[in-house]
């Protein structure tokens, strides 16, 4: 496409935490009408990069242009002055108060009162010309996460946005609500705004975006001017700075049944509730469980964590029958367990990374006797472990809240392999995750189900779910509508199934 | 123009350096109120210091007005790693007062009768502490809120103890009949106030140091507090560690009671405690939830106490500038605490 003027533009951008160069002369501009697509694996300096260019951190050098002016961005305020709209992984909005309020708030009314009428009137202007409605008067707290997403977007283009900065945006999103969120991107930038996409994703980077900037180390690693013709393969090469296999998957062996659920159900106490649920994973074996989330997939997961016990029907764990339904017991007869947040359910972020390591076996021989701490063997068992599965951390006692996404996830993994579960159970292992962990954790998936561990994962991403899983069962309103062997599956005959048409077993 | 980023990691010597430096502006700031009060600064400052750290009889007088806070702030501490938000120490060391008197008053050998002290002392303060851990943990009712009002509840039960049944009939003052001359704890330094449970506010210390740091228990109580979440699937009962905590924090904030009854008062009465137990959660956070930082934290507020009372006296600073002193290192303490998240960073003039 031709190139106007850019709307944006960064100059040599250099910022240093400490020793670290988190981004050394970035260049990087955005015009009028453009998706820019940023890429990088974790730690490239994605975040920092537009933490910069949202105001919350000061460069250590370089500058900002906006339409061709310098200007100094020293807080998030002077961004939104500057046209310059971002939404972040995690949502800024107040669950208690309405669409409506939310969007209000911040912005002046007349003589102290809130113009109610003229944010209405603004916000179904910008309903019409993208696509994004959302009813005013509902409180936040009742949204779907996709429903939020929008009304971010919405809230940076009720501030004039020209920019939109969107990181990962189609993390948090089911494989439908990302093509709503593409045809409303692909509208604003009809319209003239800039957007920059930050995505792990490359087929959704080839799709979306007109132009790629790619970091690595902090520094930019190459650029994309035809990302729709260029191949997944060739952009992780500039991600990652080698060549990317994607891991085998050998025909497997499978055993004795190591995870039965009979005919459970839940109480629709909260979320969607399990509806005479029977499966079986075999040793050796990986079972997906595929869905659009909240099909029950999350109360499938906190009765196998023995955190929720069911209301109707037996699980048992090799072999053994599963009667307390508590974390406690299910560990004990074998289960392993990866939460699909690792930050809420699985680690202790204040607390040093060994704590968490230790976490759900400290009451074992392995690291305590007699209600006494073996800190020793605590901090070398943590050690071996960061060795190991080469977490990268400046040691046992580091903070855990400060690693990486795919620290803390390679940190959990090893956590649970090093007691040889012979279930694991595992959700949404690699969201967030670049490419490099993530075949790191699918090659350590795969190197378990050699050893006769069954493992069973929750995934929303159907690619990786057929390239993991020898048999795929989908979920559709707390039912298992049909499980399909992966050699026989497809995304499209799993999508129908998604969608609750018929399937077969 | 200046602005807080987000710190990636905290410097150790930080964690030593901030009370100091809390301290430091509290002291800096209240300076102004003595020069309002018409008395120089300096020399108000060294009659507080003299007369709480001089000598070595000055010394023991802030050590027995340390204990109690040892034992309040340790409560404190141990409650708030979990997150257990224990605001009702106050009660529940009169709780213990009231209990350990009772006890006390009963005849019986003098070693069994200080044991029994210490035993039903810690129970009343536990059984005190456990009704807004109850509350929070079966209804989610609001801890904060349930343990300090728990406090004039206590308060007020004690005082119509000891204006109407409990009244010492022999004064007909309002105050509780004394505890046996066999039950007082034995004094350690011959004509000082130096009593046993000084020693044992002491010893305290460094035993719930090392059970936060070194037990099983103590781990479950750190997870629990920090991410609760993550402990349940982690297959900690977080119910019982809150439950447990409770129990222990009550019995500690109890035994600030006992060793004010044995070492101290030898009976209740209405001011047996000018607010040991808010005192403790000041003496918790300037030790950052560390028990052996309790002990220091205590000392330094105790040395306040008595210091303000010999500085009013010299300089006729009013002995209240003490509790601005206290107030104004708990705000100091927490304005310091926020360095431990972010950095100050300057940032050039706009344009």
């Amino acid at each position: 496409m031709p190139t106007p003027a850019p709307l944006i533009e960064m100059r040599g951008i250099t910022k240093s935490f400490g020793a670290v160069k988190a981004n050394e002369a970035v260049d990087l501009s955005v015009a009028p009408g453009e998706i820019l697509g940023l890429l990088g694996e974790n730690g490239a300096g994605k975040t920092t990069l537009m933490n910069v260019l949202f105001g919350a951190y000061a460069p250590d050098a370089g500058e900002i242009l906006i339409q061709g002016q310098p200007v100094r961005i020293t807080s998030s305020a002077d961004a939104l002055a500057a046209g310059i709209g971002m939404v972040h992984q995690h949502f800024h909005l107040a669950p208690r108060l309405t669409v409506l309020e939310n969007l209000l708030i911040g912005i002046p009314g007349k003589s102290g009162r809130i113009d109610r009428a003229g944010g209405l009137a603004r916000l179904a202007e910008i309903g019409r010309q993208h696509g994004l409605t959302l009813d005013p008067d509902l409180p936040v707290s009742t949204l779907s996460v996709g429903e939020q997403q929008r009304l971010e977007i919405v809230k940076a283009l009720f501030r004039g946005a020209k920019l939109l900065i969107l990181d990962e945006p189609t993390a948090v999103l089911a494989p439908s609500e990302v093509d709503g969120l593409f045809s409303a991107l692909r509208s604003m930038a009809a319209q003239g705004l800039g957007i920059i996409f930050i995505s792990h994703k490359l087929n959704e980077v080839r799709a979306l975006t007109h132009r790629c900037t790619v970091l690595r180390h902090g520094r930019v690693a190459g650029r994309v001017d035809d990302p729709a013709n260029t191949t997944s393969a060739a952009m992780a090469q500039l991600m990652c700075g080698h060549e990317i296999v994607p891991p085998a998957r050998g025909p497997s062996t499978p055993g004795e049944a190591v995870l039965t659920l009979d005919a459970i159900s839940t109480s629709t106490h909260s979320g969607t509730a399990l509806r005479d649920v029977s499966l079986a994973v075999r040793s050796g074996e990986i079972l997906g469980i595929a869905g659009v989330s909240g099909n029950g997939q999350r109360a499938l997961a906190e009765v196998i964590s023995g955190v929720r016990a069911p209301d109707a029907g037996r699980m048992t764990i090799a072999g053994q029958t599963v009667s307390r339904f508590s974390p406690r017991e299910v560990q004990a007869l074998g289960l392993g367990r990866i939460p699909e947040d690792r930050m809420t359910t699985g680690l202790v972020t204040n607390l040093p990374l060994a704590d968490s390591m230790v976490l759900p076996r400290i009451g074992t021989a392995a690291f305590s006797s007699k209600g006494l701490l073996k800190p020793d063997a605590i901090r070398t068992f943590a050690e071996e472990q960061i060795k190991a599965y080469d977490i990268r951390c400046p040691g046992p006692m580091t903070r855990a809240g400060a690693l990486s996404g795919g620290n803390l996830q390679k940190a959990l993994l090893a956590r649970e392999l090093a007691f040889d579960p012979k279930v694991l159970i595992v959700s949404q292992p690699t969201r967030g995750l670049d490419i490099g962990a993530a075949r790191f954790i699918h090659e350590k998936f795969l190197d378990m189900r050699a050893k006769g561990c069954g493992i069973i994962v929750i995934g929303e991403d159907l690619e990786e779910l057929l390239v993991l899983c020898d048999r795929i069962a989908v979920m559709y309103e707390g039912r298992i509508a049909g499980t399909l062997d992966s050699a026989d599956a497809t995304i499209a005959r799993l999508g129908l199934l998604m969608t609750g048409a018929e399937g077969h077993g | 123009m200046f602005r807080l980023e987000v710190r990636n990691s905290t410097p150790t010597w930080f964690n030593l350096a901030l009370p100091l430096v809390a301290i430091a502006a509290t002291l800096v700031l209240c300076s102004g109120l003595i020069a309002l009060a018409g008395a120089g600064v300096l020399e108000s400052y060294g009659v507080m210091f003299t007369a709480s750290l001089g000598d070595s009889y000055a010394i023991t007088e802030t050590l027995v007005r340390a204990a109690p806070m040892i034992f309040t702030g340790l409560a404190v501490a141990v409650a708030f790693r979990a997150k257990f938000w224990n605001i009702g120490a106050e009660g529940q060391l009169l709780a213990g007062a009231v209990a350990s008197c009772f006890v006390g008053a009963i005849p019986m050998p003098g070693a069994l009768a200080m044991l029994l002290m210490a035993i039903v002392g810690a129970a009343a303060g536990a059984a005190v502490a456990l009704v807004p851990a109850t509350l929070r943990v079966k209804f989610k009712v609001d801890d904060v809120v349930s343990s300090l009002l728990l406090n004039s509840v206590i308060y007020y039960a004690l005082m119509a103890l000891i204006e109407g049944p409990w009244k010492d009939s022999f004064s007909g003052y309002p105050i509780s009949p004394p505890i046996e001359d066999s039950a007082n704890f034995p004094v350690l330094v011959e004509g000082t106030r130096l009593h046993l449970g000084v020693i044992v506010a002491l010893i305290a210390a460094p035993l719930i140091w090392f059970l936060i740091a070194r037990t099983t228990l103590g781990f479950r109580i750190r997870v629990t507090g920090e991410n609760p979440e993550a402990a349940r699937y982690g297959g900690i009962p977080v119910e019982r560690v809150l439950l447990s905590t409770a129990l222990m924090s009550g019995a500690l904030a109890g035994l600030a009671g006992v060793g004010e009854v044995g070492g101290v008062h030898f009976q209740v009465m209405s001011d047996i405690s000018p607010g040991y137990g808010y005192s403790g959660i000041v003496v918790a956070m300037l030790a950052r939830l560390n028990p052996l930082g309790v002990v220091p934290a205590a000392i330094f507020l105790a040395a306040v106490m008595t210091g303000a009372e010999a500085m009013s006296r010299a300089t006729g600073v009013p002995a209240f500038l003490s509790d601005v002193i206290q107030g104004t290192a708990l705000l100091a303490m927490l304005v310091a605490l926020l360095f431990t998240a972010y950095r100050i960073r300057r940032v050039g003039a706009a344009r």
